[in-house]
């Protein structure tokens, strides 16, 4: 088998704050394949943008990486100095951010951000680059590229700054994308638009993707995999039509089942009662077992690790002990 | 619900021809000098429905379509440019100004989409949602001190309707979370016994097991209270979970007005069908959709005839010049020419 593009092992982050040392991340492992898109799905303080910040080494102080391991294409990323990973943030893996108005700066043409960017990581001159540059917001969709590509941020709208940021994102032909949240600041009509050009552009350019989301339809309709996040850990992983359809985390069933969706007649939500736990009072074993209908005596001592449950991985006692496959 | 026979009834609530214009135009410093005109805003431009007690009304639309402009029109918050909101057939506008209208606020009342900047950070849970109790004189006759007991006694009657404990209402809103937060407002909102809530985009700020839990709480009351709802919001599968009809708004105006049911099985305005194609739904992965090209128009300078042509897929030389109106074709209301002509 291939190495993954993207391994993460034990993943671990801390925020020290003055009254305690704060667990944000706790355990997370999954890969990504070469050109695949997982979904990171999760309720918000679920963890899912820090896993990706994490990642494109981009965690604010005081959150600091203090176990595990992040591998890029087998090559180890997660203790690279400040100048070893601005070369590979950019040039390797690239980001796209919920708001397409600050991840742009507004004192500079798209053109010339396009172009710095290319410039930094590509052995192009400035004609070729701004060559790539127009080519680039042509194939995301932006009319008349060559002329807009002289404007700056404020002259274009919400959709079609969404369209720069993810041609600022391919501008250095990586080869992974963390995309936060790239449709949640958009209109629903904008939303379809920018979510079919993200999948088309990223198969294209043979980019995988790690699409950080909380809305499951798009997860459902992009991605080959997701995993679901609970408190800082993964509940469960797994191809994105199970993960859905036949969840084995009682989490995760919960989560779908709270979602009011087109082609359901249901009277009343699934509700899971209670709320998500603060980062300072997780609670012991399994994190969901306050919330969870199904918990005995195990969850509340012991934390479960991701295991087999069928097509899914999960990390419940219920797998683990052999009690039942699917909830 | 049971159904009731539509002509039989008078509707609670009856928006005619409503419209709100905002001047947006520079200082005029500026327009003298730059010799630029004066600028509008038709925000919400010849609106009309009307919601039948105890039923749900949802007008769904991408932002800046006007609908949160109509919500604030409906309750007063702003007065109609043009038209009128009748509430139980009175004029809202001119009780509004009368002596009648204090009665008439304690009917009708309205739920933000924001819990954060909705409820006073520096008071009690039992201050706000006491406060429409004092305000209204519901507590009892002269709820004064003296009478403190009956008003926390009802405070907690509210709260427990929401699914509160009583015991809550000695904290501050930083101690709750967004979900909690909203049922604070709704249970504010009940306490001066409603009969109509405006509801502006009740959980577009909450997480989806938080918003199942709203949506289900409200779903509850309505049955209980015979609440009649106006709910705004521009996801399309919440609003098919809560509402009866829905009102599809754009640029403005409504293009569809159509029981649940129908508009969701036949949209016809080629801008519904957009919205519901468009939608991400967990249903439906792997479906090949075809996303509508553009986007919404500048509302300063709308396009002429009818607002939507110059993304919609059927517009001819009479879309680009005539503003359809809305009319009756069977139980939906729609303002389409392709429609109306059976082009569609």
């Amino acid at each position: 088998m291939n190495t993954p593009l993207l391994q993460v092992r034990d993943l671990r982050v801390e925020f020290a704050t003055r009254h305690a040392t704060l667990v944000a991340l706790d355990g997370i492992s999954f890969d990504i394949q070469a050109g695949e898109i997982l979904g990171v799905v999760g309720e918000s303080g679920a963890g899912k943008s820090l896993t990706g910040s994490a990642i494109i080494g981009l965690l604010d102080p005081p959150g600091r990486i203090v176990g595990g391991e992040i591998r890029f294409d087998g090559r180890r990323i997660d203790n690279l100095s400040q100048d070893e990973m601005r070369k590979v943030r950019g040039r390797h893996i690239g980001a796209i951010f919920q708001d397409p108005l600050t991840s742009l700066n507004p004192l500079y043409t798209v053109g010339q951000q396009l172009v710095e960017t290319i410039r930094t990581h590509l052995p192009l001159d400035a004609a070729q680059a701004r060559q790539r540059a127009v080519r680039l917001l042509d194939e995301t969709g932006i009319p008349a590229a060559a002329q807009r590509i002289d404007q700056y941020p404020h002259q274009f709208s919400g959709g079609m700054r969404q369209r720069v940021v993810i041609a600022l994102a391919l501008a250095a032909k990586p080869r992974l994308i963390v995309a936060d949240e790239p449709t949640t600041a958009l209109d629903v009509s904008i939303q379809a638009q920018i979510i079919s050009l993200l999948k088309r552009l990223c198969k294209e350019h043979g980019a995988a993707v790690m699409l950080v989301t909380h809305d499951m339809g798009v997860i459902a309709e992009t991605c080959d995999r997701v995993a679901v996040m609970y408190a800082g850990r993964i509940a469960e992983i797994g191809p994105v039509h199970d993960v859905i359809h036949a969840p084995a985390h009682p989490y995760s069933h919960g989560l779908m089942g709270s979602i009011p969706a087109m082609g359901d007649d249901r009277k009343r939500l699934l509700q899971i009662d209670g709320v998500m736990p603060r980062l300072n009072a997780i609670p012991s074993g399994c994190a969901f077992h306050p919330r969870c209908p199904k918990a005995f005596e195990r969850c509340r001592q012991e934390r479960p690790s991701l295991v087999q449950a069928g097509s899914t991985r999960a990390s419940c006692w219920l797998h683990a002990s052999g009690r039942e496959t699917r909830v | 619900m049971t159904p009731v026979p539509v002509a039989m009834e008078t509707p609670l609530v009856e928006v005619r021809d409503l419209a709100k214009t905002f001047d947006v135009s520079a200082p005029w410093l500026n327009r003298a000098v730059e010799r630029k005109p004066r600028q509008f805003v038709h925000a919400v431009d010849g609106v009309s429905f009307a919601i039948l007690r105890g039923r749900t009304l949802a007008l769904v639309g991408e932002s800046g379509c006007g609908k949160s402009t109509v919500a604030r029109l409906l309750v007063g918050l702003y007065a109609p440019s043009a038209g009128e909101v009748r509430f139980d057939g009175a004029d809202i506008a001119t009780t509004l100004r009368s002596a009648a209208a204090r009665p008439l606020r304690r009917r009708m009342q309205m739920i933000f989409q924001d819990p954060y900047a909705s409820l006073n950070p520096r008071w009690k849970i039992e201050d706000i949602v006491a406060e429409p109790l004092r305000e209204h004189g519901l507590a009892g006759p002269a709820a004064k001190r003296a009478d403190r007991s009956s008003l926390r006694a009802a405070v907690a009657q509210l709260l427990a309707s929401v699914g509160l404990a009583g015991a809550d209402m000695e904290k501050f809103p930083h101690q709750f979370s967004g979900g909690q937060r909203q049922r604070i407002s709704i249970a504010r909102a009940l306490a001066t016994q409603p009969e109509f809530l405006v509801c502006d985009e009740p959980t577009s700020a909450l997480d989806v097991s938080v918003q199942a839990q709203v949506l289900n709480i409200m779903k509850d009351l309505q049955r209980e209270r015979q609440l009649t709802y106006l709910f705004i919001s521009h996801n399309l599968a919440v609003v098919r979970h809560v509402s009866d009809s829905v009102g599809v708004m754009y640029l403005g105006r409504l293009v569809e007005l159509a029981p649940k049911a129908e508009l969701f099985a036949r949209p016809r305005h080629p801008y519904t069908r957009m919205l519901l194609d468009a939608i991400p739904d967990i249903h439906m992965s792997g479906r090949a959709r075809t996303p509508v090209q553009g986007e919404v128009p500048n509302p300063l300078n709308p396009p002429t005839g009818c607002s939507f042509h110059p993304r919609c897929p059927y517009a001819n030389a009479r879309c680009k010049v005539e503003r359809p109106t809305l009319r009756r074709i069977e139980t939906v209301q729609i303002a389409c020419h392709a429609a109306e002509e059976g082009r569609i």
